[in-house]
């Protein structure tokens, strides 16, 4: 079966992907942003996932404010870059996985969620950037991604708590797909930073970083913080936080923090980074002597229950 | 009819895109939607006043735009990430169109900035309640509720 093994929540700041695709990242304004993502990339070359689900918000490109939906998934086969005002970044094609997308869609729907499905839909930095971060600027992605945008334009974008429930599911229908697969999810956007009005520019840094405490500790604390205390205290677009719940509901609720970074600022905003595991591994990733070692336990297991039944019955 | 006082009014120097705003705010955004496209571009540049009748635009809201009052489109109905569109018609970065609504040079909102940013501490609330989150009684009252809804 499919299995999320970890979770990776990154800011998805549009100047970062500026700096890469005007070749600033070696500036020292930028090599400070970058810098903080060398380990990360060696952790995601090594992590190999079959898919990537990368939850992330469009910036009015793909939607603009015809259409607002709160939940939209990507089941394309291909996600075209788009062209935000001055041209597509230069970046590969996301591919997608239609099947595992398909297969998300029912199964969350049948659960209570909402989700719109897109069968065409551009991506844009939200989504591009931290890939970039991630897996580098490679000719081709190395593997599938199936976005799922969420509104946190228009307010009010879902609450922290139907985010993170929202990752239950996921998590769910994931686990309910039979083909093997090590999957990945991203969390995207944020941290503190607002970008409109007179109080552009705030920054809460104490906020962020208990805010990634919390996520990797104790993450249903962060369910409650209602979206006045997020605007208050995070910057009116800082709420995009929202969407690092749906990546940590999608985790189990014990999870080993494998890395983290955070630093200020990335043109407006506050750049916070963390990279989670699951404690229980995909099952084709468990090295085959400790599959036996289970298996034969397993089998000891039900020849002792099997023994007891024979006992009551004899 | 006036505007319907919302619990976020009361944080400073913010205007929260919300269904209200947007509803009223729909020309603005569509007219800066227009700007994705160059030749669009081109022809707003030539003779801008021209161009944005066709848009259905309050006069106040084709006033905000002509003057590239960031901050009375924004209360008008604008969105940011639509206002940048016109922002970068005319060349301007996010932080750019950040230093200008904040009424800031370039060089002190970059300093401010490169110094770890606006603090929250002094800009949280209009009304005085500038505690931090959980504190005040303002906000106790609606996440308790909040807690006790979602059992």
């Amino acid at each position: 079966m499919a299995r999320i093994t970890a979770g990776v929540a990154s800011s998805h700041v549009p100047a970062i992907g500026a700096a890469i695709d005007n070749k600033q990242t070696e500036e020292p304004y930028w090599k400070r942003v970058f810098s903080g993502f060398e380990k990360s990339k060696e952790w995601m070359a090594k992590a190999k996932p079959d898919v990537a689900i990368v939850v992330y918000n469009d910036h009015a490109s793909a939607f603009s404010v015809e259409i607002v939906p709160t939940f939209a998934l990507g089941c394309a086969a291909e996600f075209p870059p788009a062209d935000e005002g001055w041209g597509p970044r230069p970046v590969p094609t996301v591919k997608g996985h239609p099947e595992l997308a398909s297969h998300i869609a029912q199964s969350v729907i049948l659960d209570e969620f909402d989700l719109t499905i897109c069968n065409k839909m551009e991506v844009d930095h939200g989504l591009t950037v931290p890939m970039n971060l991630l897996f580098g600027s490679p000719e081709e992605w190395p593997c599938p991604v199936i976005p799922l945008a969420v509104n946190v334009v228009l307010y009010p974008p879902p609450t922290a708590h139907r985010c993170y429930m929202l990752g239950k599911a996921i998590r769910k229908a994931v686990e309910s797909y039979p083909e093997d697969l090590n999957v990945v999810i991203f969390g995207t956007g944020g941290m503190s930073h607002q970008i409109s009005g007179p109080r552009a520019g705030l920054i809460n840094s104490k906020f962020d970083k208990a805010f990634l405490d919390n996520l990797s500790k104790d993450p249903k604390k962060l369910t409650r913080i209602s979206h006045l205390e997020f605007m208050r205290e995070a910057g009116a677009e800082g709420i995009e936080m929202v969407m690092w719940l749906i990546m940590r509901g999608a985790l189990d609720d014990q999870v080993n923090e494998v890395y983290r970074f955070y630093t200020v600022p990335a043109s407006n905003t506050a750049v916070g980074h963390i990279i989670l595991e699951n404690k229980r591994k995909a099952a084709g990733k468990r090295p085959a002597g400790k599959i036996a070692k289970i298996a034969k336990i397993a089998k000891i297991k039900r020849a002792a229950a099997r023994r007891k039944i024979d006992i009551r019955r004899g | 009819m006036p505007r319907k006082a919302q619990d976020y009014d009361d944080i400073p120097g913010t205007f929260v895109f919300d269904a209200e705003r947007s509803r009223e705010g729909y020309g603005i955004n569509m007219f800066c939607m227009s700007l994705m496209k160059d030749e669009n571009r081109k022809a707003f540049k030539a003779n801008e006043a021209g161009y944005l009748k066709k848009f259905k635009l309050t006069p106040e809201q084709a006033d905000a735009i002509l003057k590239r009052d960031y901050n009375r489109m924004l209360e008008l109905g604008g969105n940011i990430y639509f206002t940048a569109k016109l922002g970068a018609t005319d060349g301007h970065s996010f932080r750019h169109l950040a230093a200008v609504m904040t009424g800031s040079t370039q060089e002190d909102y970059a300093k401010m900035m490169l110094d770890g940013g606006r603090s929250v501490e002094g800009n949280r609330s209009r009304s005085g309640r500038d505690k931090p989150a959980g504190k005040s009684k303002s906000k106790s009252k609606p996440s308790s509720k909040a807690r006790s809804k979602r059992g």
